[in-house]
């Protein structure tokens, strides 16, 4: 994927732009908000990685304009810790989602991935049926079956489900989870992730001889039919 | 620096000013008086010999030269003193009948008055008063001069000066001294202050302003004041012991995370030897910064900055939602968490920040019960109530588990930052509520109320 990274402090820069790199995107990177709102309306880009704080026109400002353009090219804004209020405002500027300094590269790239995957099929609600290996989930009649043999599941234990098969292939994280399964952003103290996803594992994998949940270590969880 | 440092005194200055205005007015007063007196004198003075000269006038009508050389005859007779003045000329200005030997060599005023020195008669060193006469050119030619000595008016025009002086001075220096005492007052209340201003500089944080008790501008002045200082005695304390714990509490996991890097470049390690501690070095970083982020996000709401994702919400959905996310945890540790939800009053806030405050109490109430205990959720109205049956905690402990960092010598050794309750009591004071401690009789019960 060809990614823009507009990011002032270099250090970041740098660790964003080598974790791309190493994952196989192609990045272009701007160190202020001129020649990143120059990049991005004058190149075709997948997604924009965007420092909410820049020199020149900011983070918020450089997504609002593109968006008033008709550019919807997805966009990831970053800001600095503990800035938890500018969450509402990124997202009310037209940024498809949001992430705090600091960041693990694994949870960039997830996130960038997830966002991408969303963007780029606008189908996604008419479908009805979603496939993985030998399992399947059946969105009209609530039914999920693995090998044709039904599963019975909560429903929210149906929505982390979902969401693992709509991002079957890439790594979703615990924050991806919370934010997007339940639907609430906040800190948990415990690891309250993990149990919902081992209790669904149970359900999914434990009768069977290939797992499809896996964890990725430091990272989260992937749902996929084959070894990568 | 001003060269004379009584003019820096404010109490010098208002004296001053005090002085200026009092005297000033008294010396516009007395000055009104002076003219006023003098005025009204030499007017009467005036209108006297203007009707004198209309009698006599009149008398030179209808008696001729002789009848009014007789009428002045008389009148110089009766006044030997000389205190009044006529003399009848001719036309050529040569002295007819009078008691004045010439007629006066000055030209009138533009009034058509003259003043001059006048001889006192009863005296001979030759002592002079000063006189106001009018000419007055009668039918036939003749000149008429009348005249009066004002010596009187001298007399009290001069006591009236001299009254208006030293009464101005008597008010000047009055004034001054009332002026003085007034300000004195007032400055040894702000010397107070400003004495009680230096010590806290100094260091005595605990100083404070005296009152008088006579709940005056000054008294509720300083009364203010000590307030202020008070509360601010209290966040510095909050902030010293929030530091000293910071120093304390951050120290233990840096430490862990040194070491771990430390273990890296040991030799004869495998890979999967050295991922696992790289992978608990991050964690332990992780660590780290959710206890930066937790205690900025504290800071943030405390200072009231997140009213703005306030909308109407759902109570009970929030702590229903809680109690889903946390049912599994509970089970794994043998915990039953039982929620129970009235319908609530439809209320606004911060669903995120509320589920987190919710959350906490939740994961406290699992984390602290021994395993085969209950844990409830409970909603009504605006408050939330979660209810546990495990240790409690002891009474004098249940306001200092919301300090933060603060942790209770038995909890030392399990995970968690001592943050928890600090959160939820900033959520619940943005929401314009309370959260306390209570004893379940057995176990603890946290009470939040929003609004």
């Amino acid at each position: 994927m060809r990614i823009l990274v507009i990011e002032d402090d270099n250090d970041v820069a740098d660790y964003i732009v080598k974790a791309l790199k190493e994952a196989g995107h192609n990045p272009s990177r701007a160190d202020n908000g001129k020649d990143g709102l120059f990049l991005a309306t004058t190149e075709e880009f997948d997604a924009l990685v965007v420092d909410r704080m820049l020199p020149g026109p900011d983070g918020l400002t450089i997504i609002r304009t593109l968006r008033a353009s008709g550019n919807d090219t997805p966009a990831l804004i970053l800001s600095a810790l503990g800035e938890v209020n500018d969450r509402v405002k990124g997202l009310k500027a037209g940024g498809d989602d949001y992430l705090t300094k600091p960041f693990a590269a694994s949870e960039l790239l997830a996130r960038l991935e997830a966002l991408t995957r969303r963007t780029g099929k606008s189908n996604i609600t008419a479908e009805t049926l979603i496939a993985v290996g030998d399992l399947e989930m059946n969105l009209l009649a609530r039914r999920v079956t693995r090998d044709g043999t039904e599963i019975d599941l909560q429903p929210r234990e149906f929505q982390l489900l979902e969401f693992l098969m709509r991002n079957a292939g890439s790594v979703v994280t615990r924050t991806m989870l919370l934010e997007n399964v339940w639907d609430y952003h906040f800190d948990p103290q415990t690891n309250v992730i993990d149990v919902h996803v081992s209790r669904l594992r149970q359900k999914i994998d434990k009768d069977f001889d290939t797992a499809l949940i896996h964890t990725v270590r430091g990272a989260g969880y992937v749902l996929r039919d084959t070894p990568p | 620096m001003t060269a004379f440092p009584l003019f820096r005194s404010a109490t010098f200055r208002l004296a001053l000013l005090y002085m200026l205005l009092f005297g000033g007015s008294a010396a516009i007063l007395m000055g009104f008086l002076y003219w006023a007196t003098a005025g009204v004198l030499s007017d009467q003075i005036d209108e006297t010999i203007q009707a004198d000269i209309k009698g006599l006038a009149e008398q030179y009508e209808q008696r001729g030269t002789p009848g009014i050389a007789a009428v002045i005859s008389e009148r110089v007779r009766r006044d030997p003193g000389g205190r009044t003045v006529y003399l009848l000329t001719d036309p050529l200005r040569r002295p007819l009948v009078g008691n004045l030997s010439a007629w006066p060599t000055l030209e009138p005023d533009s009034d058509g008055w003259l003043t001059f020195d006048l001889l006192d008669r009863d005296t001979a060193d030759g002592t002079t008063h000063i006189a106001r006469a009018r000419p007055f050119i009668l039918q036939g030619g003749l000149n008429l001069l009348v005249g009066r000595e004002v010596r009187e008016i001298e007399r009290i025009r001069a006591m009236v000066l001299n009254a208006v002086i030293w009464g101005t001075g008597f008010t000047l220096a009055l004034g001054f001294a009332g002026g003085i005492a007034m300000s004195r007052s007032t400055a040894r209340r702000i010397d107070s202050i400003n004495q009680t201003s230096r010590q806290i500089v100094d260091g005595n944080l605990d100083r404070r302003i005296p009152t008088r008790g006579t709940n005056d501008e000054f008294d509720q002045l300083a009364a203010n004041l000590n307030a202020m200082l008070d509360r601010n005695q209290t966040l510095l304390e909050g902030l010293r012991h929030v530091s000293d714990n910071i120093a304390h509490d951050l120290r233990t996991p840096l430490a862990r995370l040194r070491g771990k890097l430390d273990e890296i470049d040991r030799p004869n390690l495998t890979d999967d030897d050295r991922n696992r501690i790289v992978e608990s070095a991050i964690a332990e970083a992780d660590g780290l910064l959710a206890i930066f982020n937790a205690l900025l996000r504290i800071a943030q709401i405390e200072a009231g900055g997140r009213r703005e994702n306030f909308a109407p919400m759902d109570l009970a959905e929030v702590v229903s939602d809680v109690a889903e996310l946390y049912e599994p945890v509970a089970l794994v540790k043998g915990i039953t968490l039982a929620v129970r939800c009235e319908p609530t009053t439809g209320l606004t806030g911060d669903r995120d920040l509320l589920f987190q405050a919710v959350a906490n109490l939740a994961d406290n109430a699992i984390k602290y019960t021994p395993e085969g205990s209950n844990v409830v959720l409970h909603a009504a109205g605006t408050v939330v109530t979660v209810s546990d049956t495990g240790h409690g905690i002891p009474e004098d402990a249940k306001e200092d588990v919301f300090r933060r960092f603060h942790r209770l010598e038995e909890s030392r050794n399990t995970p968690g930052s001592g943050l928890g309750l600090s959160l939820v009591r900033a959520v619940a004071t943005l929401h314009g509520g309370k959260v306390q401690l209570e004893d379940n009789r057995p176990g603890l019960k946290a009470i939040l109320s929003i609004g």
